[in-house]
């Protein structure tokens, strides 16, 4: 027989007002505003945005107060608040060549047209924690240099003239970019698909996956071709106006890896290609996206599938952080009647393992039970 | 299309860029100062959504969807009948109105004098002192490659 059990709503109320109390904390210190959040944990809100997959800087410093900081919770709010709203269109492309740039470099040529821009990076920083900062030191202007608004083509373009690279990833003529937030996966699945995936994607798995193909689980000897931050602007097409309304810009990180190749029989000796775009400035998730990408292009390019890495199903099905947090977490959950259901089956196949292994024991022990 | 078609829905396509990187502050604040005129009829909105971000593949190649950003949009229809849009990045729906009123205003030619010097150059002229800034502050961390000689010749 089974009852149906009910309780702990007085529980579940109180838990969320000590929840309330908790994030608040002491309240002799001052309450965060969301514009602290968003200038001095830039790379936290950026990072929010890109796996909740929602350029939204004041909604993603919400999200990560709401969420104490816990940055998976903060991507999960996130993903939920998407649901409630309409959508309006696809953007047109944007063009990263025109992009406001504020770091560009590329660890394959040195002289390269419109240069190394080291930006704010934490590159070549000691990595010393900083007392003047826990002091609230004042902190000067950055320095500026007058400069020509200069060209930047993309490295991979100038890599191109030579043919040793292959060219941008292009899709069959009628293909119609495929979308994830509409349609279920399947396997196999489009280049494009995969990269709308990883670009949501979780940092850390990404990163880990990523480091695994440079330890030698599907090596394929990458370099950076380039990485550059920046902002570039919004087009979208709407039926009201003769031409694409601009909507504004968000700023985006994009890595082009560059990959020695051998050749196969699909493919000759050439430098191959991943590609890495994600909001914010990110470029440690760029970088581990963008190894993703080409460790994911095995097939395509005759390699053998031997790694993780090159498992497309195991690594997008597996690199979504909010579902993955969401069916490790429901263990927690009341399972009362599924172990009831477990605990009984043991009883049941102990007692026969019992009569089978030691029938003089389990006879007692039934005497002594009745 | 005739040139000066063309010409005109450049300059309003600009206009309109200017507005969607302005900040709803600094707009709600050069139109108070230049008391330029907000009666008008909203037609739609203002109502935030959400719009899919493209890339390509490869930087060039193919097109493929990157994730989501919020834009707010309104239609405005000014007491002089012009009707005026707006689509901008975020959730500032006092923004969307200004901007689709100004939009109307900007494509009345008894106004646009008006919306010109109030609103849209100051606004421009504050955007490209940042866009100077940003690129004079990035090219300060430039690097200067040269090149060490070792040992005596």
């Amino acid at each position: 027989m089974y009852v149906a059990v009910k309780g702990g709503e007085a529980a579940i109320a109180n838990a969320h007002s000590l929840l309330a109390d908790r994030r608040r904390g002491d309240r002799s210190v001052p309450a965060l505003r969301l514009d602290q959040i968003v200038e001095q944990l830039a790379l936290g809100v950026d990072r929010v945005m890109s796996e909740g997959s929602l350029y939204d800087r004041e909604l993603a410093a919400l999200a990560i107060v709401q969420a104490r900081g816990d940055m998976i919770e903060a991507i999960f709010l996130v993903r939920a608040y998407r649901t409630t709203l309409p959508r309006f269109g696809y953007t047109k492309p944007i063009d990263t060549a025109a992009m406001l740039v504020e770091r560009r470099v590329s660890a394959t040529y040195k002289d390269l047209p419109g240069g190394q821009l080291l930006g704010p990076t934490f590159d070549y920083t000691h990595r010393l924690l900083d007392p003047e900062l826990a002091a609230g030191a004042d902190v000067a202007e950055p320095l500026q240099r007058e400069t020509e608004a200069q060209a930047m083509p993309r490295v991979s373009a100038i890599l191109a003239r030579e043919g040793l690279i292959e060219p941008d990833g292009d899709m069959p003529q009628d293909h119609v970019p495929g979308d994830i937030t509409r349609e279920p996966l399947e396997f196999p699945m489009a280049r494009d698909i995969r990269l709308q995936a990883l670009s949501r994607g979780d940092e850390g798995f990404l990163l880990a996956l990523g480091y695994s193909t440079q330890r030698g689980y599907a090596r394929n000897h990458p370099f950076v071709g380039e990485i550059r931050i920046g902002e570039v602007e919004l087009e979208l097409d709407v039926p009201e106006l003769p031409f694409a309304v601009p909507l504004g810009t968000v700023r985006i990180t994009e890595c082009q890896m560059v990959n020695q190749f051998k050749g196969s029989a699909k493919a000759p000796p050439q430098f191959t290609r991943g590609y890495g775009l994600v909001f914010g400035q990110s470029e440690r998730k760029a970088m581990a996206m963008a190894l993703c990408d080409r460790a994911l292009r095995a097939s395509e390019l005759g390699e053998d599938v031997v790694a993780a890495a090159q498992d497309e199903e195991f690594v997008i099905s597996h690199s979504d952080n909010v579902q993955a947090t969401g069916f490790v977490e429901h263990l927690k959950l009341p399972h009362y009647v599924d172990f009831q259901a477990e605990l009984d089956l043991v009883r049941r196949m102990r007692a026969e393992y019992d009569a089978r292994e030691n029938p003089a024991k389990a006879e007692e022990k039934r005497e002594a039970a009745e | 299309m005739r040139g000066q078609e063309a010409r005109d829905q450049a300059e309003r396509k600009a206009v309109m860029a200017t507005l969607a990187q302005s900040s709803g502050d600094d707009i709600v604040r050069l139109w108070n100062e230049a008391g330029l005129p907000s009666d008008a009829e909203l037609l739609r909105g203002p109502e935030t959504g959400l719009v899919t971000v493209r890339g390509r593949i490869g930087g060039g190649g193919a097109p493929f969807n990157v994730g989501e950003a919020t834009v707010t949009r309104a239609t405005v229809r000014l007491p002089s009948g012009q009707v005026g849009h707006c689509y901008a990045l975020g959730r500032d729906k006092q923004k969307a109105k200004l901007a689709a009123i100004a939009d109307a205003l900007w494509q009345d030619p008894a106004c646009r004098a008006e919306v010109e010097t109030g609103l849209i150059a100051p606004l421009r002229s504050a955007l490209t002192t940042t866009h100077e800034r940003r690129r004079a502050e990035t090219a300060a961390t430039k690097v200067d490659f040269f090149t060490m000689v070792r040992g005596e010749d």
